[in-house]
Protein backbone atom coordinates (compact mmCIF):
# COMPACT_ATOMS: atom_id res chain seq x y z
CA UNK A 1 0.00 0.00 0.00
CA UNK A 2 1.35 3.41 -0.98
CA UNK A 3 0.52 6.67 0.75
CA UNK A 4 0.08 10.03 -0.96
CA UNK A 5 0.13 13.04 1.32
CA UNK A 6 -1.36 16.28 0.01
CA UNK A 7 -0.46 19.46 1.87
CA UNK A 8 -3.27 21.97 1.45
CA UNK A 9 -6.97 21.69 0.74
CA UNK A 10 -7.57 24.65 -1.55
CA UNK A 11 -8.48 24.51 -5.23
CA UNK A 12 -5.30 22.72 -6.29
CA UNK A 13 -4.85 20.45 -3.27
CA UNK A 14 -8.52 19.50 -3.05
CA UNK A 15 -8.60 18.68 -6.76
CA UNK A 16 -5.44 16.58 -6.49
CA UNK A 17 -6.60 14.70 -3.39
CA UNK A 18 -10.12 13.95 -4.56
CA UNK A 19 -9.05 12.70 -7.99
CA UNK A 20 -6.21 10.66 -6.47
CA UNK A 21 -8.62 9.04 -4.02
CA UNK A 22 -10.97 8.17 -6.88
CA UNK A 23 -8.23 6.72 -9.10
CA UNK A 24 -6.33 4.86 -6.36
CA UNK A 25 -9.35 3.36 -4.61
CA UNK A 26 -9.05 1.75 -1.22
CA UNK A 27 -5.84 -0.13 -2.07
CA UNK A 28 -3.79 2.99 -1.30
CA UNK A 29 -4.02 5.89 1.12
CA UNK A 30 -4.61 9.55 0.35
CA UNK A 31 -3.97 11.90 3.26
CA UNK A 32 -4.81 15.61 3.26
CA UNK A 33 -3.16 17.99 5.71
CA UNK A 34 -4.77 21.41 5.84
CA UNK A 35 -5.11 23.84 8.73
CA UNK A 36 -8.62 24.78 7.67
CA UNK A 37 -11.78 23.00 8.77
CA UNK A 38 -13.71 24.51 5.87
CA UNK A 39 -13.27 24.67 2.12
CA UNK A 40 -13.70 28.15 0.69
CA UNK A 41 -14.71 29.05 -2.87
CA UNK A 42 -12.47 32.11 -2.82
CA UNK A 43 -13.72 33.77 -6.04
CA UNK A 44 -17.07 34.43 -4.34
CA UNK A 45 -15.46 36.12 -1.33
CA UNK A 46 -15.85 39.44 -3.12
CA UNK A 47 -19.63 39.01 -2.88
CA UNK A 48 -19.30 38.27 0.83
CA UNK A 49 -17.22 41.43 1.08
CA UNK A 50 -20.10 43.58 -0.13
CA UNK A 51 -22.78 41.74 1.84
CA UNK A 52 -24.31 39.96 -1.17
CA UNK A 53 -23.43 36.49 0.12
CA UNK A 54 -22.91 34.98 3.55
CA UNK A 55 -19.82 33.15 4.70
CA UNK A 56 -21.88 29.96 4.82
CA UNK A 57 -22.64 30.24 1.11
CA UNK A 58 -18.97 30.19 0.13
CA UNK A 59 -17.65 27.60 2.59
CA UNK A 60 -18.42 24.06 3.71
CA UNK A 61 -16.98 21.55 6.19
CA UNK A 62 -14.20 19.42 4.73
CA UNK A 63 -14.41 16.48 7.15
CA UNK A 64 -17.62 14.88 5.81
CA UNK A 65 -16.48 15.29 2.20
CA UNK A 66 -13.16 13.61 2.87
CA UNK A 67 -14.88 10.87 4.89
CA UNK A 68 -17.12 10.18 1.87
CA UNK A 69 -14.11 10.08 -0.46
CA UNK A 70 -12.10 7.77 1.81
CA UNK A 71 -9.45 10.45 2.34
CA UNK A 72 -7.63 10.61 5.67
CA UNK A 73 -7.94 14.19 6.87
CA UNK A 74 -5.63 15.93 9.31
CA UNK A 75 -6.67 19.41 10.32
CA UNK A 76 -3.14 20.62 10.83
CA UNK A 77 -0.49 22.83 9.35
CA UNK A 78 2.66 21.36 7.90
CA UNK A 79 5.86 22.58 9.55
CA UNK A 80 8.57 20.67 7.74
CA UNK A 81 9.41 18.04 5.19
CA UNK A 82 11.97 15.30 5.78
CA UNK A 83 12.35 13.95 2.24
CA UNK A 84 15.13 11.51 3.20
CA UNK A 85 13.58 10.31 6.45
CA UNK A 86 15.74 10.53 9.55
CA UNK A 87 18.65 8.70 11.12
CA UNK A 88 16.50 5.75 12.14
CA UNK A 89 14.39 5.37 8.98
CA UNK A 90 14.68 6.06 5.26
CA UNK A 91 10.97 6.71 4.99
CA UNK A 92 10.22 10.36 4.10
CA UNK A 93 7.75 12.18 6.30
CA UNK A 94 6.19 15.54 7.04
CA UNK A 95 5.92 17.12 10.47
CA UNK A 96 2.51 18.65 11.13
CA UNK A 97 1.01 20.65 13.98
CA UNK A 98 -2.68 20.17 14.71
CA UNK A 99 -5.08 23.10 14.45
CA UNK A 100 -8.11 21.00 15.42
CA UNK A 101 -10.09 22.10 18.46
CA UNK A 102 -8.95 20.12 21.47
CA UNK A 103 -5.67 19.06 19.83
CA UNK A 104 -4.17 22.44 18.98
CA UNK A 105 -0.39 22.35 18.96
CA UNK A 106 -0.07 18.56 18.91
CA UNK A 107 2.91 17.57 16.74
CA UNK A 108 2.75 14.50 14.54
CA UNK A 109 4.92 12.88 11.85
CA UNK A 110 3.15 11.56 8.75
CA UNK A 111 5.14 9.26 6.46
CA UNK A 112 4.60 9.37 2.72
CA UNK A 113 5.55 7.67 -0.50
CA UNK A 114 4.51 10.66 -2.62
CA UNK A 115 3.98 14.25 -1.54
CA UNK A 116 1.99 16.97 -3.26
CA UNK A 117 2.64 20.42 -1.89
CA UNK A 118 -0.44 22.56 -2.53
CA UNK A 119 -0.33 24.74 0.54
CA UNK A 120 -1.30 27.93 -1.22
CA UNK A 121 0.26 31.17 -0.03
CA UNK A 122 0.96 32.87 3.24
CA UNK A 123 -0.84 36.22 3.14
CA UNK A 124 2.21 38.34 3.86
CA UNK A 125 0.54 41.37 5.46
CA UNK A 126 3.74 41.99 7.41
CA UNK A 127 5.57 42.96 4.19
CA UNK A 128 3.99 46.42 4.32
CA UNK A 129 4.14 48.25 7.65
CA UNK A 130 0.62 49.02 8.79
CA UNK A 131 -1.05 46.57 6.41
CA UNK A 132 -0.75 43.93 9.09
CA UNK A 133 1.80 41.81 10.87
CA UNK A 134 2.83 38.20 11.24
CA UNK A 135 -0.54 37.50 12.85
CA UNK A 136 -2.44 38.74 9.81
CA UNK A 137 -4.56 41.67 8.75
CA UNK A 138 -3.99 45.02 10.48
CA UNK A 139 -6.50 47.49 11.83
CA UNK A 140 -6.40 50.14 9.09
CA UNK A 141 -7.53 48.18 6.04
CA UNK A 142 -9.81 45.31 5.13
CA UNK A 143 -9.27 42.21 2.99
CA UNK A 144 -11.33 39.72 0.98
CA UNK A 145 -8.64 37.04 0.91
CA UNK A 146 -10.54 34.76 3.30
CA UNK A 147 -14.23 34.38 4.02
CA UNK A 148 -13.75 35.79 7.55
CA UNK A 149 -11.86 38.78 6.15
CA UNK A 150 -14.67 39.34 3.66
CA UNK A 151 -17.32 39.32 6.41
CA UNK A 152 -15.31 41.97 8.25
CA UNK A 153 -14.94 43.99 5.02
CA UNK A 154 -18.69 43.89 4.49
CA UNK A 155 -19.35 45.25 7.98
CA UNK A 156 -16.90 48.10 7.43
CA UNK A 157 -18.47 48.86 4.04
CA UNK A 158 -21.92 49.07 5.62
CA UNK A 159 -20.57 51.58 8.16
CA UNK A 160 -19.32 53.75 5.30
CA UNK A 161 -22.66 53.52 3.52
CA UNK A 162 -24.42 54.65 6.71
CA UNK A 163 -22.07 57.62 6.96
CA UNK A 164 -22.79 58.59 3.35
CA UNK A 165 -26.51 58.37 3.99
CA UNK A 166 -25.94 60.91 6.75
CA UNK A 167 -24.17 63.22 4.32
CA UNK A 168 -20.55 62.36 5.08
CA UNK A 169 -18.44 61.91 1.93
CA UNK A 170 -16.29 58.75 1.90
CA UNK A 171 -13.18 57.78 -0.03
CA UNK A 172 -12.52 54.19 -1.06
CA UNK A 173 -9.04 52.96 -1.95
CA UNK A 174 -8.76 49.46 -3.43
CA UNK A 175 -5.88 47.61 -5.03
CA UNK A 176 -2.56 46.05 -4.08
CA UNK A 177 -0.75 46.69 -0.83
CA UNK A 178 2.81 46.09 -2.02
CA UNK A 179 4.93 46.35 -5.14
CA UNK A 180 5.20 42.57 -5.55
CA UNK A 181 1.55 41.58 -5.25
CA UNK A 182 -0.47 39.30 -7.45
CA UNK A 183 -4.27 38.78 -7.54
CA UNK A 184 -5.05 42.19 -9.06
CA UNK A 185 -8.17 40.51 -10.43
CA UNK A 186 -9.70 40.06 -6.98
CA UNK A 187 -9.16 43.73 -6.15
CA UNK A 188 -10.52 44.68 -9.59
CA UNK A 189 -13.69 42.73 -8.83
CA UNK A 190 -14.00 44.24 -5.39
CA UNK A 191 -13.77 47.88 -6.41
CA UNK A 192 -16.43 47.42 -9.10
CA UNK A 193 -18.67 45.50 -6.73
CA UNK A 194 -18.34 48.32 -4.19
CA UNK A 195 -19.26 50.82 -6.90
CA UNK A 196 -22.28 48.70 -7.86
CA UNK A 197 -23.42 48.44 -4.23
CA UNK A 198 -23.03 52.19 -3.67
CA UNK A 199 -25.25 52.78 -6.68
CA UNK A 200 -27.83 50.36 -5.33
CA UNK A 201 -27.70 52.11 -1.96
CA UNK A 202 -28.21 55.47 -3.67
CA UNK A 203 -25.02 56.97 -2.26
CA UNK A 204 -22.66 56.76 -5.24
CA UNK A 205 -22.56 60.56 -5.52
CA UNK A 206 -21.14 60.70 -1.98
CA UNK A 207 -18.20 58.42 -2.76
CA UNK A 208 -14.79 58.83 -4.36
CA UNK A 209 -13.25 55.58 -5.56
CA UNK A 210 -9.60 55.11 -6.40
CA UNK A 211 -7.63 52.16 -7.66
CA UNK A 212 -4.00 51.72 -6.67
CA UNK A 213 -1.86 48.90 -8.00
CA UNK A 214 1.60 47.70 -8.87
CA UNK A 215 0.68 47.12 -12.52
CA UNK A 216 2.69 49.24 -14.96
CA UNK A 217 -0.52 49.71 -16.93
CA UNK A 218 -4.19 49.17 -16.15
CA UNK A 219 -5.26 45.72 -17.31
CA UNK A 220 -1.88 44.05 -16.78
CA UNK A 221 -3.43 41.62 -14.24
CA UNK A 222 -0.04 40.03 -13.62
CA UNK A 223 -0.03 38.36 -17.04
CA UNK A 224 1.51 41.25 -18.93
CA UNK A 225 -1.95 42.24 -20.11
CA UNK A 226 -3.58 40.56 -23.05
CA UNK A 227 -4.85 41.42 -26.47
CA UNK A 228 -8.37 40.33 -27.23
CA UNK A 229 -10.03 39.67 -30.53
CA UNK A 230 -12.88 42.18 -30.54
CA UNK A 231 -14.85 43.57 -33.47
CA UNK A 232 -12.06 42.69 -35.85
CA UNK A 233 -9.36 44.37 -33.76
CA UNK A 234 -6.68 43.00 -31.47
CA UNK A 235 -7.51 45.23 -28.54
CA UNK A 236 -5.29 45.58 -25.46
CA UNK A 237 -6.75 44.87 -22.04
CA UNK A 238 -5.43 48.35 -21.16
CA UNK A 239 -8.07 49.90 -23.40
CA UNK A 240 -10.80 47.73 -21.87
CA UNK A 241 -9.72 48.43 -18.31
CA UNK A 242 -9.29 52.19 -18.76
CA UNK A 243 -12.67 52.35 -20.46
CA UNK A 244 -14.42 50.54 -17.62
CA UNK A 245 -12.73 52.60 -14.90
CA UNK A 246 -13.70 55.78 -16.72
CA UNK A 247 -17.26 54.64 -17.31
CA UNK A 248 -17.68 53.88 -13.60
CA UNK A 249 -15.82 57.07 -12.63
CA UNK A 250 -12.99 55.37 -10.78
CA UNK A 251 -9.63 57.12 -10.78
CA UNK A 252 -6.37 55.17 -10.67
CA UNK A 253 -2.76 55.21 -9.53
CA UNK A 254 -0.60 52.55 -11.16
CA UNK A 255 3.01 51.46 -10.91
CA UNK A 256 2.69 51.93 -7.17
CA UNK A 257 4.46 50.15 -4.34
CA UNK A 258 2.49 50.82 -1.17
CA UNK A 259 5.23 51.02 1.44
CA UNK A 260 3.34 52.08 4.55
CA UNK A 261 -0.24 52.22 5.75
CA UNK A 262 -1.50 54.18 8.70
CA UNK A 263 -4.93 55.25 9.88
CA UNK A 264 -6.68 56.75 6.86
CA UNK A 265 -3.55 57.08 4.75
CA UNK A 266 -1.48 54.92 2.39
CA UNK A 267 2.06 55.93 1.42
CA UNK A 268 3.49 54.74 -1.87
CA UNK A 269 6.42 54.93 -4.24
CA UNK A 270 5.88 55.10 -7.99
CA UNK A 271 7.85 53.59 -10.84
CA UNK A 272 9.30 57.02 -11.60
CA UNK A 273 10.73 57.13 -8.07
CA UNK A 274 8.40 59.79 -6.72
CA UNK A 275 6.66 59.31 -3.40
CA UNK A 276 3.02 59.98 -2.72
CA UNK A 277 0.23 59.38 -0.26
CA UNK A 278 -3.44 58.67 -0.63
CA UNK A 279 -6.04 59.26 2.04
CA UNK A 280 -8.95 56.87 2.54
CA UNK A 281 -11.94 56.14 4.71
CA UNK A 282 -12.10 52.52 3.52
CA UNK A 283 -9.23 50.56 2.00
CA UNK A 284 -8.93 47.02 0.69
CA UNK A 285 -5.35 46.35 -0.26
CA UNK A 286 -4.32 42.83 -1.31
CA UNK A 287 -1.17 41.66 0.54
CA UNK A 288 1.76 40.05 -1.26
CA UNK A 289 1.97 36.27 -1.18
CA UNK A 290 4.86 34.21 0.19
CA UNK A 291 5.45 30.52 0.81
CA UNK A 292 3.96 29.21 4.04
CA UNK A 293 7.40 28.81 5.59
CA UNK A 294 7.89 25.06 5.29
CA UNK A 295 11.33 23.78 6.29
CA UNK A 296 13.13 20.92 4.62
CA UNK A 297 15.46 18.77 6.69
CA UNK A 298 17.93 16.14 5.47
CA UNK A 299 18.44 12.69 6.93
CA UNK A 300 21.24 13.99 9.13
CA UNK A 301 19.17 16.88 10.43
CA UNK A 302 20.75 19.48 8.15
CA UNK A 303 18.52 22.34 6.97
CA UNK A 304 18.08 21.86 3.21
CA UNK A 305 15.26 24.39 2.79
CA UNK A 306 17.19 26.34 0.15
CA UNK A 307 17.60 23.14 -1.88
CA UNK A 308 13.90 22.39 -1.93
CA UNK A 309 12.40 25.86 -1.84
CA UNK A 310 13.05 29.12 -3.69
CA UNK A 311 13.92 32.21 -1.60
CA UNK A 312 10.24 33.30 -1.67
CA UNK A 313 9.30 30.07 0.11
CA UNK A 314 7.65 28.36 -2.86
CA UNK A 315 8.76 24.85 -3.84
CA UNK A 316 11.17 24.41 -6.73
CA UNK A 317 9.85 22.31 -9.60
CA UNK A 318 10.90 21.54 -13.17
CA UNK A 319 11.11 25.20 -14.19
CA UNK A 320 14.08 27.07 -15.62
CA UNK A 321 15.14 29.27 -12.71
CA UNK A 322 18.16 30.58 -14.60
CA UNK A 323 16.38 32.32 -17.46
CA UNK A 324 17.99 35.65 -16.67
CA UNK A 325 16.61 38.95 -17.90
CA UNK A 326 13.22 39.55 -19.54
CA UNK A 327 14.71 39.47 -23.04
CA UNK A 328 15.77 35.85 -22.48
CA UNK A 329 12.47 34.58 -21.11
CA UNK A 330 10.80 31.77 -23.01
CA UNK A 331 7.54 29.92 -22.65
CA UNK A 332 9.60 26.78 -22.10
CA UNK A 333 10.92 28.23 -18.82
CA UNK A 334 7.58 27.31 -17.24
CA UNK A 335 7.24 23.95 -15.49
CA UNK A 336 5.39 21.09 -17.15
CA UNK A 337 5.26 18.28 -14.58
CA UNK A 338 5.64 20.22 -11.28
CA UNK A 339 8.08 17.59 -10.00
CA UNK A 340 10.74 18.69 -7.54
CA UNK A 341 14.13 18.33 -9.26
CA UNK A 342 15.88 16.95 -6.18
CA UNK A 343 13.27 14.65 -4.68
CA UNK A 344 11.34 12.95 -7.47
CA UNK A 345 8.46 11.84 -5.23
CA UNK A 346 7.59 15.44 -4.38
CA UNK A 347 5.42 17.74 -6.49
CA UNK A 348 4.08 21.25 -6.02
CA UNK A 349 1.03 22.80 -7.66
CA UNK A 350 -1.19 25.86 -7.47
CA UNK A 351 0.36 28.86 -5.79
CA UNK A 352 2.80 26.59 -3.91
CA UNK A 353 5.16 26.02 -6.86
CA UNK A 354 7.94 28.52 -7.47
CA UNK A 355 7.43 30.20 -10.86
CA UNK A 356 10.60 30.70 -12.92
CA UNK A 357 10.02 34.45 -13.17
CA UNK A 358 7.12 36.91 -13.45
CA UNK A 359 4.95 37.02 -16.56
CA UNK A 360 4.76 40.82 -16.65
CA UNK A 361 7.97 42.60 -17.58
CA UNK A 362 9.88 43.30 -14.35
CA UNK A 363 10.26 46.95 -13.46
CA UNK A 364 11.73 48.91 -10.61
CA UNK A 365 11.89 52.51 -9.55
CA UNK A 366 15.10 54.57 -9.83
CA UNK A 367 15.45 53.93 -6.09
CA UNK A 368 15.78 50.21 -6.83
CA UNK A 369 12.35 49.24 -5.51
CA UNK A 370 10.89 46.37 -7.58
CA UNK A 371 7.34 47.18 -8.64
CA UNK A 372 6.12 44.21 -10.66
CA UNK A 373 3.09 41.97 -10.40
CA UNK A 374 4.00 38.41 -9.52
CA UNK A 375 2.41 35.75 -11.71
CA UNK A 376 -1.07 34.46 -10.85
CA UNK A 377 -1.36 30.67 -10.36
CA UNK A 378 -4.94 30.52 -9.15
CA UNK A 379 -8.30 29.45 -10.52
CA UNK A 380 -8.51 27.21 -13.56
CA UNK A 381 -4.73 26.69 -14.01
CA UNK A 382 -4.46 25.79 -10.34
CA UNK A 383 -7.14 23.11 -10.65
CA UNK A 384 -5.65 21.69 -13.85
CA UNK A 385 -2.21 21.47 -12.23
CA UNK A 386 -3.68 19.66 -9.24
CA UNK A 387 -5.40 17.11 -11.46
CA UNK A 388 -2.34 16.53 -13.66
CA UNK A 389 -0.03 16.07 -10.69
CA UNK A 390 -2.51 13.60 -9.18
CA UNK A 391 -2.53 11.70 -12.50
CA UNK A 392 1.27 11.49 -12.46
CA UNK A 393 1.40 10.26 -8.88
CA UNK A 394 -1.38 7.72 -9.40
CA UNK A 395 0.33 6.35 -12.53
CA UNK A 396 3.57 5.92 -10.62
CA UNK A 397 1.80 4.17 -7.75
CA UNK A 398 -0.26 1.91 -10.00
CA UNK A 399 2.18 1.30 -12.88
CA UNK A 400 5.62 1.71 -11.39
CA UNK A 401 8.05 4.50 -10.56
CA UNK A 402 9.04 4.89 -14.21
CA UNK A 403 5.57 5.75 -15.47
CA UNK A 404 5.73 8.91 -17.58
CA UNK A 405 4.62 12.12 -15.94
CA UNK A 406 1.66 14.12 -17.20
CA UNK A 407 2.19 17.71 -18.28
CA UNK A 408 0.28 20.96 -17.85
CA UNK A 409 2.47 23.96 -18.56
CA UNK A 410 0.89 27.37 -18.07
CA UNK A 411 2.53 28.23 -21.39
CA UNK A 412 0.38 25.59 -23.11
CA UNK A 413 -2.82 26.04 -21.17
CA UNK A 414 -5.56 28.63 -21.39
CA UNK A 415 -7.77 30.04 -18.71
CA UNK A 416 -11.35 31.15 -18.56
CA UNK A 417 -11.77 34.05 -16.18
CA UNK A 418 -14.94 35.79 -15.07
CA UNK A 419 -14.42 39.00 -13.10
CA UNK A 420 -17.53 40.32 -11.41
CA UNK A 421 -18.32 44.02 -11.75
CA UNK A 422 -21.53 43.90 -9.70
CA UNK A 423 -24.04 41.29 -8.52
CA UNK A 424 -27.68 41.15 -9.57
CA UNK A 425 -29.80 38.74 -11.58
CA UNK A 426 -30.76 41.45 -14.09
CA UNK A 427 -28.48 44.32 -13.08
CA UNK A 428 -25.18 42.50 -12.52
CA UNK A 429 -22.25 42.56 -14.92
CA UNK A 430 -18.97 40.72 -15.20
CA UNK A 431 -16.03 40.70 -17.55
CA UNK A 432 -15.89 37.26 -19.16
CA UNK A 433 -12.48 36.51 -20.62
CA UNK A 434 -10.49 33.66 -22.02
CA UNK A 435 -6.76 33.80 -22.43
CA UNK A 436 -4.66 31.31 -24.39
CA UNK A 437 -2.03 30.57 -23.34
CA UNK A 438 -1.75 32.03 -19.83
CA UNK A 439 1.98 32.58 -20.25
CA UNK A 440 2.58 34.39 -23.53
CA UNK A 441 4.61 32.55 -26.13
CA UNK A 442 6.12 35.22 -28.37
CA UNK A 443 7.87 32.66 -30.56
CA UNK A 444 4.66 30.83 -31.42
CA UNK A 445 2.40 33.90 -31.42
CA UNK A 446 4.55 36.86 -32.50
CA UNK A 447 3.41 40.27 -31.30
CA UNK A 448 0.80 39.56 -28.67
CA UNK A 449 2.18 36.23 -27.41
CA UNK A 450 -1.31 34.76 -27.46
CA UNK A 451 -3.63 33.03 -29.89
CA UNK A 452 -6.29 35.62 -30.70
CA UNK A 453 -8.68 32.89 -31.86
CA UNK A 454 -8.95 31.82 -28.24
CA UNK A 455 -8.36 35.08 -26.38
CA UNK A 456 -11.40 37.31 -26.03
CA UNK A 457 -13.27 39.37 -23.48
CA UNK A 458 -16.50 41.26 -23.00
CA UNK A 459 -18.50 42.72 -20.17
CA UNK A 460 -22.18 42.21 -19.52
CA UNK A 461 -24.95 40.46 -17.68
CA UNK A 462 -24.09 37.15 -19.36
CA UNK A 463 -20.72 37.19 -17.61
CA UNK A 464 -22.48 37.65 -14.28
CA UNK A 465 -24.77 34.70 -14.94
CA UNK A 466 -21.73 32.58 -15.80
CA UNK A 467 -19.92 33.61 -12.62
CA UNK A 468 -22.96 32.80 -10.52
CA UNK A 469 -23.42 29.42 -12.19
CA UNK A 470 -19.71 28.66 -11.73
CA UNK A 471 -20.09 29.45 -8.02
CA UNK A 472 -22.66 26.67 -7.65
CA UNK A 473 -20.93 24.28 -10.08
CA UNK A 474 -17.57 24.41 -8.34
CA UNK A 475 -19.02 24.05 -4.86
CA UNK A 476 -21.02 21.07 -6.19
CA UNK A 477 -17.80 19.62 -7.61
CA UNK A 478 -15.79 20.26 -4.45
CA UNK A 479 -18.48 18.52 -2.37
CA UNK A 480 -18.08 15.49 -4.66
CA UNK A 481 -21.77 15.43 -5.47
CA UNK A 482 -23.06 13.22 -8.34
CA UNK A 483 -21.33 13.95 -11.62
CA UNK A 484 -18.52 15.98 -10.00
CA UNK A 485 -15.86 14.51 -12.26
CA UNK A 486 -17.71 15.79 -15.34
CA UNK A 487 -17.23 19.41 -14.27
CA UNK A 488 -13.90 20.60 -15.67
CA UNK A 489 -11.39 22.42 -13.53
CA UNK B 1 -28.84 66.26 -18.25
CA UNK B 2 -28.22 62.55 -17.90
CA UNK B 3 -24.61 61.77 -17.04
CA UNK B 4 -22.91 59.78 -19.78
CA UNK B 5 -19.70 57.77 -19.38
CA UNK B 6 -17.73 60.27 -21.46
CA UNK B 7 -18.60 62.97 -18.93
CA UNK B 8 -16.18 61.24 -16.54
CA UNK B 9 -13.22 61.96 -18.84
CA UNK B 10 -10.92 64.62 -17.45
CA UNK B 11 -9.06 66.67 -20.02
CA UNK B 12 -5.39 65.68 -19.96
CA UNK B 13 -6.07 63.51 -16.93
CA UNK B 14 -5.43 59.77 -16.52
CA UNK B 15 -8.38 58.81 -18.67
CA UNK B 16 -8.23 61.44 -21.42
CA UNK B 17 -7.15 58.99 -24.12
CA UNK B 18 -9.47 56.11 -23.37
CA UNK B 19 -12.66 55.07 -25.13
CA UNK B 20 -16.03 55.08 -23.41
CA UNK B 21 -19.21 53.24 -24.34
CA UNK B 22 -22.19 55.06 -25.73
CA UNK B 23 -25.74 54.68 -24.36
CA UNK B 24 -26.56 51.82 -26.74
CA UNK B 25 -23.51 49.77 -25.74
CA UNK B 26 -24.28 50.33 -22.04
CA UNK B 27 -27.94 49.36 -22.54
CA UNK B 28 -27.03 46.14 -24.33
CA UNK B 29 -24.89 45.02 -21.41
CA UNK B 30 -28.00 44.33 -19.35
CA UNK B 31 -30.45 43.65 -22.20
CA UNK B 32 -31.71 40.19 -21.21
CA UNK B 33 -32.41 38.92 -24.74
CA UNK B 34 -29.04 40.05 -26.13
CA UNK B 35 -27.21 38.84 -23.04
CA UNK B 36 -28.87 35.43 -23.28
CA UNK B 37 -27.41 35.11 -26.77
CA UNK B 38 -24.03 36.30 -25.49
CA UNK B 39 -24.35 33.78 -22.64
CA UNK B 40 -24.56 30.98 -25.19
CA UNK B 41 -21.71 32.39 -27.28
CA UNK B 42 -19.39 32.97 -24.32
CA UNK B 43 -20.07 29.49 -22.96
CA UNK B 44 -19.13 27.92 -26.29
CA UNK B 45 -15.93 29.97 -26.44
CA UNK B 46 -15.01 29.06 -22.87
CA UNK B 47 -15.70 25.36 -23.40
CA UNK B 48 -13.38 25.40 -26.41
CA UNK B 49 -10.57 26.96 -24.35
CA UNK B 50 -11.21 24.59 -21.44
CA UNK B 51 -11.04 21.59 -23.79
CA UNK B 52 -7.80 22.88 -25.33
CA UNK B 53 -6.30 23.22 -21.84
CA UNK B 54 -6.97 19.70 -20.54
Amino acid sequence: MARLVVLGGGVSGHTAATFAAKWLGSAHEVVVVTPNAKWNWIPSNIWVGVGEMSKEEVTFDLAPVYAKAGIIYHQAKALGIHPEGNETSDKPYVVVESTEAGKVGKIENIEYDYLINATGPKLNFAATPGLGDANGLGEFTVSVCTADHAVHASHELQKCIEKMRKGERQKFLVGTGHGMCTCQGAAFEYIFNIEHELNKAGVRNMADLKWISNESFLGDFGVGGLHMNTMGFAVSSKIFAESLYTERNIDWVIGAHVNKVEAGKAHYELLDGTMGEESFDFAMLIPPFAGVGLKAISKTGEDITTTVFAPNGFMKVDANYNAGSYENWKASDWPKTYQNPTYKNMFACGIAFAPPHPISKPMSSPNGTPITPTPPRTGMPSGIMGKVVAQSVCDRILHGADAPLHEASMAHMGAACVASAGKGLFTGTAAAMTIYPVVPDFEKYPGTGRDLDYTFGEIGLAGHWIKHILHHLFIWKAKLKPGWTLIPE
Amino acid sequence: MEKKPEHNIKAYGNNFTTMTPGPFAVKMRTCVIWQFLRFLAINIKMIVVVRKSH
